[in-house]
């Protein structure tokens, strides 16, 4: 039997807005537990929800992105359950009137897009000194009430890979929006993933499952594969597959079922009555359309057609802070080749590690000097990246005055780099021996001592060019 | 109209401990108040729009402009049990 | 005190004229509060918490308020009538609050009410039913009962209240004072516990028209942390009008027939034949949807109330009753049961059964377009009419615990209120004379943000009535006319 997996995935990102979704409180980041609430986000009596601009200017910049339909006129509901991080017993969600539908990224249709609060964290403790013999947790409101956007798409994703990628395209969107950080292992995208299994062609889908939770891009790819081969082994073995939700443990890779209570799914929805209807006007929606630059996929097509790599384009792509960069870096050189300066645009990312360029003190103007002095012969390769640099990304300055006072510059004087290349000859026999006999790997040990000589500074090339030379080769 | 089933089912939704007494209170009484509320399924209601707001108002939004939180000594004076600077709960499922 | 004042204007006049001292009437109130034997009161302040001498340069003068219990108070007990919150004392008070004691006023006590404002007997509360000051064997009304006795039993001078379906105005009328439930939106909701979100709204019970056009001119506005609260398109000023002369009055047939009882409707036809003398017209009409108005109230506010009240888990205030397994679920429940009243427990029961799956749209999402025909049957009336007038209740004050086994009974007390409510209108109850010596309220209505026209009206209503209007005598700083024989009992 060949069975094709479908899978359909529900995103909820965070939305990098200063203040909650529905207070003015600032958001949380790591701060000490329940220091960022108030009367509203702890659900104390008499408090009622305001609804942060923002968080409706970044709903429309995404539903722009996607390709969306953006609702004139959009309601928010009460979905009604009790939870301890839940501190009203309802979360202010959007159920069938939302900010947008319809659109697609990728070959990936989009259902909706809405805005929603978050739940508060729940930490478990283990057993409590108060409750006699049962778990405890504590509540901690200070994530509580910072603004999602949920986005839905259709089942239109057929592997597990397929859905990796897909999902990373999607946290890049939103990167690049600027809307979200979307930092998985913070938490701030989580994704539920919907799985089910239908003979290929059958143009039927089969019982779905849905997997909640995951928050990192391989946690859902080995979450999806999982649940493909739960659910195959089970049709395969003429067995049928239940509805039901479940978690995916990524350490011991196990599916559990969530137990299903009665109730799950009696959300008991219905209008908000402390908030009024959001009404889009041409203003707002032509606002989001300005906010909303180039999106990863174009960059991509435009980066390749500059000459790039297809390595640095994505990398950029994909990184809006380092692709500004490397378009600042391009937009003060005179003349270098856009392949180059990505390439050194690629040794501040690798130097940088997770930080962003604009936090170091390298400037895009200083770097593209940096590139030109390489390229003209005024410094090699080697001591620019690893001196000059290394000081332009801790200390900023001019990179001439940089290669100036640190003595690595290229070495002009012929004749002291012939003297150097003899020196090295003489120090190593053997090698110039190995040399002559034709193994030209035998050259190493002499340039490298060269090189130690030079501190660097000599040119590569040069000196191999000497060796030879002076070898009578 | 509404049975001691429906009763449980629904005191379960609220979360609400109910006696024997009050479950079969709770059914009678409903019941009673259902009755009077079933005159308005007589009513020809197919082409009104619902209301839930009386007042015409959109948006209503506030600027993202932060305002001071509550000290957490503030945010945990009204709790019951307080544990680890948080509100503590017994563990749910278990 | 030479000539003690009547009334909260009365009051602040008295005080500007040098003829009173605020902190001579707080004191006053504040050891009639303390004495207070019609359980009005929650809570009541210090006495040595009183005004200070540059509250008299403020518009209320210093003058003592009595705040219902729901209202949060930053520090003070805010425990909306519940068991379940007990001693609660929020970090924060509500915007009106706010406003009036900005504006002068000093917080004397918090009134008891019916446990999150359900109920029309204030039977409700945890903390004991509240007692008619007319007649200590029955109720004072509800939900906001105690705000309601302690204005008519003279302890204070004006109360704050809450309207949801009747709550002000129906108390007001088996009180015998005012009660005014403004438009909805023009008064914030932030910081009152809620109730029905698109129905509950704060108001002011008088003494007299003139006193809650006072209140409420400070009341009003738009509030950044109440979504639903608007501008007040224009200034309250203190109403003068003596005569209606050119108003059109309507008189829906449907509010004032069957179920009226026959004192209130002889009370109300005498009202009708005054508001001919002072020059208005009067014809009947129709609001056709009205009776399905307590129907389509009785799923809107349960539902919203079932919501709002899930926040009351034992999580992060108030009560909290430990479970014997050591569970959540058991604690939720446990708590909750322990924590709410029969009343509060129906309304949550009967509203989480509206909302569930499978009977939203014969329910709640019905009612929500029952509420749609009754906004438009109003809309439709006002083409034609200034005003509408009804009795505010169809009954006067009855016995305590009367109506207690019979919810059903209890709900029609709110049959001529609760439409409004639903279409968000203003009405204003005035006391109406007297039925079988018990007060009587005449309910004047008007359309969205004609408070200004309305008190007007209501104002040389109430002039045209003072003459019928039943007065009590008590151990009081305040005074009503007619006061001063000391004899209780109705001039009719
Ligand atoms: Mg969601
Ligand atoms: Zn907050």
């Amino acid at each position: 039997m060949n069975l094709q997996p479908t899978i359909g995935l529900e995103i909820h990102v965070q939305l990098d807005t200063r203040t909650k979704m529905f207070c003015a409180c600032e958001l949380s980041f790591g701060e000490p537990p329940n220091t960022r609430t108030c009367p509203v986000c702890l659900g104390l009596p008499g408090a009622l929800p305001v609804l942060n601009a923002q968080s409706i200017h970044f709903g429309l910049m995404i539903g722009h992105a996607l390709g969306c339909e953006l609702a004139p006129q959009s309601i928010f509901h009460r979905k009604n359950y009790f939870y301890p991080d839940l501190p009203k017993g309802f979360q202010i969600s959007q159920y069938d009137a939302p900010l947008c539908r319809g659109g697609s990224l990728g070959d990936v249709r989009i259902d909706r897009v809405h805005l929603e609060e978050d739940a508060a964290k729940l930490n478990h403790v283990g057993v409590s000194g108060r409750i006699h013999g049962a778990g405890s947790s504590i509540v901690d409101f200070n994530r509580g009430g910072t603004p999602l956007v949920e986005v839905v798409t259709e089942p239109d994703l057929h592997d597990a890979e397929e859905a990796r990628v897909w999902l990373a395209l999607l946290a890049a969107t939103m990167r690049q929006l600027g809307v979200s950080d979307v930092r998985m292992a913070e938490g701030s995208l989580r994704c539920d993933a919907n799985v089910s299994l239908a003979p290929a062609g059958s143009g039927e889908l089969g019982v779905k499952t849905e997997l909640k939770n995951m928050n990192s891009f391989s946690f859902v790819k080995r979450g999806i594969e999982a649940e493909i081969a739960r659910q195959r082994a089970l049709l395969e073995s003429g067995a049928e597959v239940v509805q039901q939700t479940l978690h995916f443990d990524p350490r011991s890779g196990n599916l559990t079922s969530l137990r299903s209570k009665e109730e799950a799914h009696d959300y008991r929805y219905f209008p908000e009555p402390d908030l009024v209807p959001i009404a889009i006007d041409e203003e707002m929606v032509q606002r989001a359309r300005e906010a909303v630059g180039e999106l990863p996929a174009t960059r991509i097509a435009r980066y390749e057609h500059l000459g790039l790599s297809a390595e640095h384009a994505h990398q950029f792509a994909f990184r809006p802070a380092l692709g500004s960069f490397f378009e600042a870096v391009l937009s003060a050189a005179d003349g270098a080749s856009p392949r180059e300066l990505a390439t050194w645009t690629a040794h501040v990312a690798a130097a940088l590690g997770e930080r962003d360029p604009d936090a170091s003190a390298l400037e895009p103007a200083a770097l593209a000097a940096l590139v030109a002095l390489v390229g003209a012969g005024r410094v090699a390769a080697g001591p620019a990246r690893t001196v000059v640099l290394a000081r332009l990304l801790s200390q900023g300055g001019d990179p001439a005055r940089i290669v100036e006072q640190e003595g690595v510059g290229a070495l002009d004087d012929d004749a002291g780099l012939a003297d150097a290349v003899a020196a090295a000859i003489a120090e190593h026999p053997d090698a110039a021996e190995r040399l002559r006999a034709g193994n030209a790997k035998a050259i190493g040990p002499i340039v490298g001592h060269v090189m130690r000589a030079t501190k660097g500074r000599a040119d590569g090339g040069e000196v191999t060019r000497l060796v030879h030379e002076r070898l009578g080769l | 109209m509404l049975d001691r089933d429906q009763v449980l089912h629904v005191a379960r939704l609220a979360r609400l401990e109910l006696t024997h007494d009050e479950v079969e209170r709770m059914s009678r009484e409903l019941s009673a108040v259902l009755d009077h509320i079933e005159t308005i399924s007589e009513l020809d209601l197919e082409s009104v729009a619902p209301t839930s707001h009386v007042i015409e108002i959109a948006n209503a939004l506030r600027a993202d402009e932060p305002r001071p939180s509550l000290s957490r000594e503030v945010a945990l004076a009204g709790a019951p049990a307080v544990a680890e600077e948080g509100f503590e709960v017994p563990t749910p499922g278990s | 005190m030479s000539a003690p004042p009547r009334t909260a204007t009365e009051a602040v006049e008295a005080i500007r004229a040098g003829q009173l001292s605020a902190r001579e009437l707080w004191l006053a109130c504040q050891a009639a509060a303390t004495d207070d034997e019609l359980n009005a009161f929650t809570w009541v302040a210090d006495a040595d918490d009183g005004p200070n001498e540059e509250a008299a340069a403020l518009p209320f003068a210093g003058i003592p308020l009595a705040v219902k219990d729901l209202f949060c108070t930053e520090g003070i007990p805010s425990q909306a009538g519940s068991r379940i919150l007990r001693d609660y004392r929020p970090p924060y008070t509500a915007t009106v609050v706010r406003q009036l004691l900005d504006a002068g006023a000093s917080l004397l006590a918090k009134t008891n009410q019916d446990e999150f404002a359900m109920g029309s007997s204030n039977e409700n509360s945890a903390y004991g039913a509240v007692l008619n000051p007319h007649d200590r064997g029955r109720v004072p009304g509800g939900s906001s009962g105690g705000s309601a006795a302690a204005v008519a039993a003279g302890i204070v001078p004006w109360a704050l209240g809450t309207d949801t379906g009747g709550s002000i105005r129906q108390p007001a009328a088996l009180c015998g004072i005012v009660g005014l439930k403004p438009t909805y939106g023009a008064c914030s909701r932030y910081g009152m516990i809620a109730f029905a979100s698109s129905l509950d709204q704060a108001g002011p019970l008088t003494r007299s028209v003139a006193d809650a056009a006072l209140l409420f001119s400070k009341m009003v506005g738009r509030d950044p942390c109440d979504s639903t609260s608007l501008a007040f398109p224009e200034a309250i000023e203190l109403p003068r009008s003596e005569r209606l002369d050119g108003l059109r009055f309507g008189v829906p047939d449907e509010l004032t027939g069957e179920g009226v009882e026959t004192g209130v409707r002889a009370a109300f036809e005498a009202s009708v034949a005054l508001v001919e003398q002072l020059g208005a017209s009067v014809e009947r009409c129709q609001l056709p949807h009205a009776p399905h108005a307590l129907a389509a109230y009785y799923l809107i506010a349960p539902a919203e109330c079932s919501s709002n009240l899930a926040r009351f888990d034992g999580v992060r205030y108030g009560l909290r009753v430990d479970s014997q397994d050591g569970s959540l679920e058991e604690m939720y429940s446990r708590t909750r049961a322990e924590g709410f009243g029969a009343e509060v427990k129906r309304r949550v029961m009967l509203g989480t059964y509206a909302l569930s799956s499978g009977y939203y749209d014969a329910y709640y999402g019905r009612a929500q377009r029952v509420r749609t025909k009754i906004a438009e049957d109003f809309r439709a009336a006002f083409e034609r009419f200034d005003f509408i007038l009804t009795p505010t209740s169809p009954t006067a004050a009855f016995e305590l615990g009367a109506r207690t086994s019979d919810p059903l009974a209890m709900y029609l007390s709110d049959f001529c209120t609760v439409p409004m409510s639903l279409a968000g209108i203003p009405a204003i109850s005035i006391p109406n004379g007297a039925s079988g010596g018990l007060p009587v309220g005449l309910q004047v209505v008007g359309p969205a943000f004609s408070e200004p026209r309305l008190l007007d009206a209501a104002h040389a209503l109430e002039l045209a009535h003072a003459d019928r209007v039943k007065t009590i005598a008590l151990p009081s700083p305040l005074r009503f006319e007619g006061n001063e024989n000391g004899a209780a009992g109705a001039r009719e």
